[in-house]
């Protein structure tokens, strides 16, 4: 299958500082990726670095075959990488269906088809951004990615100090994306055991370095080596 | 700021009819104070294009003056020097000379953000104050440009002493002007707008040409604020330097915060309270009138960040809650 994302020798950050050294990746279409590591690592680094948030020192970065590098970020959600940031940042002042509107691009993912993914969020359509609960500012921001009808979903942190029943309701909700309406995923998540359970493959990055590579099955099976990993990071 | 968008009912409310028919009816019950209620009309106009920009995209800007004073400029050099003098089509030349300025500063000024825009904003204003100022031979210069006589509207209604003319012009264009901005606001392009304000980065992440849009609302809002400056020349067939520079734009800001930015009808209350303080303190106190006005606004920044409205607003809800 040909890679949705591929990335090549990547050295980026903020301004002159180098947060990421020598990224090599790629993500098959259709595929998913856990990132993980402690914090500080360059986890969301990478995800903003991808959308293009960030200063781009070296490398490349390949989105269906095609070189993204010097594209603007708004013209990357156009072609097709949808971005869930960490904090969400919903428009306070937009109602909850606004917030959903203003991403709206033509595509499979309609109004009616995100409230059919998240209920909840049909429940509390005409609620002002800043009147939502965190869970449903989470859920929002998800359907605000598939609004602009993504082909490739970068997810920073989405679990993050959210309730378990929205834990679990948001993760049936991502393994559906996956599964079912074939998404390529990208999951940047704290909880490693979370993110492995529902992705194919997991990176684990140290100090901006990738030091891990290999299929998220073959990690969960082994606590001990995922305990190392991750620590270690 | 206010919550409307174009997911909220964009359905005209019935409060929404009252500023209209108050229009209507200074038109008969107030026939001596028709030319500085067509003042009133013009500046409420004029807040209405800084509302735009100001409270739904988040330019803020002190150089708003040098659109009206492009359109005020336009409509009079034209109606005193080409001796092109339909009201009407003056309207036109104003909108568009002041919509070419419009995009061309805009495409510099919207590249910067924060205190650096605000002073490019300053700058360009600056400019057009003195361009006019040197341009005697064409603007005045100092003395203004005197000699403007503007046609009678579809050679119909000659423009009187006591403004009738005048007024009916200036309430029948603020209603197209606020029928136009309403759309935007309850347009897909008016929740960008919020957006943008509130997140430029997350609109940039979800597909938004930040840039592009901004640059169309400066446009559009340059344009408004040019057709109020013309509107300005047609009442008052003449220009003076007054139209441009700092002070008018300060004064509009303060005039939109007095009424509420981002509320619509903060660009109707803001004109509405200023302009009739400040004629009504100047009789009183010609030599401390602006002590009023400063007092005012140091209240309204105090007790009312949302300005009178957002006051008016506050009181309602506490109301409803002690009902």
């Amino acid at each position: 299958m040909a890679d949705a994302l591929r990335l090549t020798g990547v050295r980026a950050g903020y301004g002159a500082t180098v947060v990421l050294e020598d990224i090599t990746l790629s993500l098959a279409e259709r595929g998913s990726l856990a990132v993980l590591g402690r914090n500080g690592v360059g986890k969301t680094t990478l995800l903003a670095t991808i959308m293009g948030h960030t200063s781009f020192h070296a490398g490349s970065i390949e989105y269906r075959g095609a070189e993204i590098r010097h594209v603007p970020v708004y013209e990357r959600s156009r072609l097709g990488v949808g971005y869930v940031p960490q904090g969400r940042d919903i428009f306070p002042s937009l109602s909850l269906e606004e917030n959903l509107l203003v991403a709206a691009r033509p595509g499979r993912w309609t109004l009616e088809r995100v409230y059919e993914l998240l209920p909840r969020l049909a429940q509390r359509r005409r609620q002002m951004g800043n009147q939502l609960s965190g869970g449903e500012q989470q859920m929002l921001a998800i359907g605000r990615a598939l609004m602009g009808n993504p082909s490739l979903v970068l997810l920073d942190e989405p679990l993050e100090g959210l309730a378990p029943l929205i834990v679990d309701a948001l993760l049936k909700t991502l393994d559906r994306l996956i599964r079912e309406d074939a998404l390529t995923v990208m999951l940047v998540e704290q909880s490693a055991k979370l993110a492995l359970e529902v992705t194919a493959q997991v990176v684990v990055l140290n100090r901006g370095r990738i030091m891990h590579h290999g299929p998220s099955a073959e990690l969960l099976a082994d606590p001990q080596r995922l305990t190392s990993l991750v620590v270690a990071s | 700021m206010s919550e409307t968008g174009y997911a909220a009912s964009p359905r005209i409310r019935w409060t929404e009819w009252l500023p209209w028919l108050a229009g209507v009816a200074v038109f008969f019950l107030l026939p001596e104070y028709l030319l500085f209620g067509a003042r009133i009309l013009t500046y409420i106009l004029f807040a209405l294009s800084l509302d735009l920009i100001v409270g739904y995209a988040g330019i803020v800007t002190l150089g708003h003056s040098a659109f009206f004073g492009a359109g005020a400029y336009v409509a009079g050099i034209l109606a005193a020097k080409v001796k092109l003098t339909d009201p009407i089509v003056l309207l036109v030349a104003a909108t568009v000379a002041a919509g070419v300025l419009g995009v061309t500063t805009g495409a510099v000024i919207l590249r910067t953000r924060g205190l650096t825009q605000l002073m490019l904003t300053l700058a360009i204003a600056a400019l057009c104050l003195e361009v006019a100022n040197k341009a005697t031979p064409i603007t005045g210069g100092a003395d203004g440009l005197s000699g403007v006589t503007i046609a009678p509207i579809f050679g119909l209604f000659r423009f009187d002493l006591f403004g009738k003319t005048a007024y009916l012009l200036c309430l029948v264009t603020l209603l197209a002007g606020w029928w136009l901005v309403r759309r935007l606001i309850y347009s897909p392009f008016g929740a960008t707008l919020t957006g943008i304000r509130e997140n430029s980065d997350r609109m940039h992440a979800i597909g938004a040409p930040v840039y592009r849009r901004l640059l169309a609302v400066y446009t559009i809002s340059a344009m408004i604020a040019g057709v109020a400056g013309a509107l300005s020349t047609e009442t008052n067939q003449f220009v003076g330097l007054n139209v441009l520079g700092f002070e008018p734009s300060g004064e509009l800001l303060v005039m939109l915060i007095l009424g509420g930015v981002g509320r619509l009808y903060g660009a109707f209350v803001g004109p509405v309270v200023f302009l009739i303080a400040q004629d009504a303190l100047a009789k009183q106190f010609p030599q401390f009138w602006y002590l009023g006005i400063g007092l005012m606004l140091v209240l309204v920044v105090l007790f009312a960040r949302g300005g009178l409205l957002g006051l008016a607003d506050a009181l309602a809800a506490r109301v409803r809650r002690s009902v």
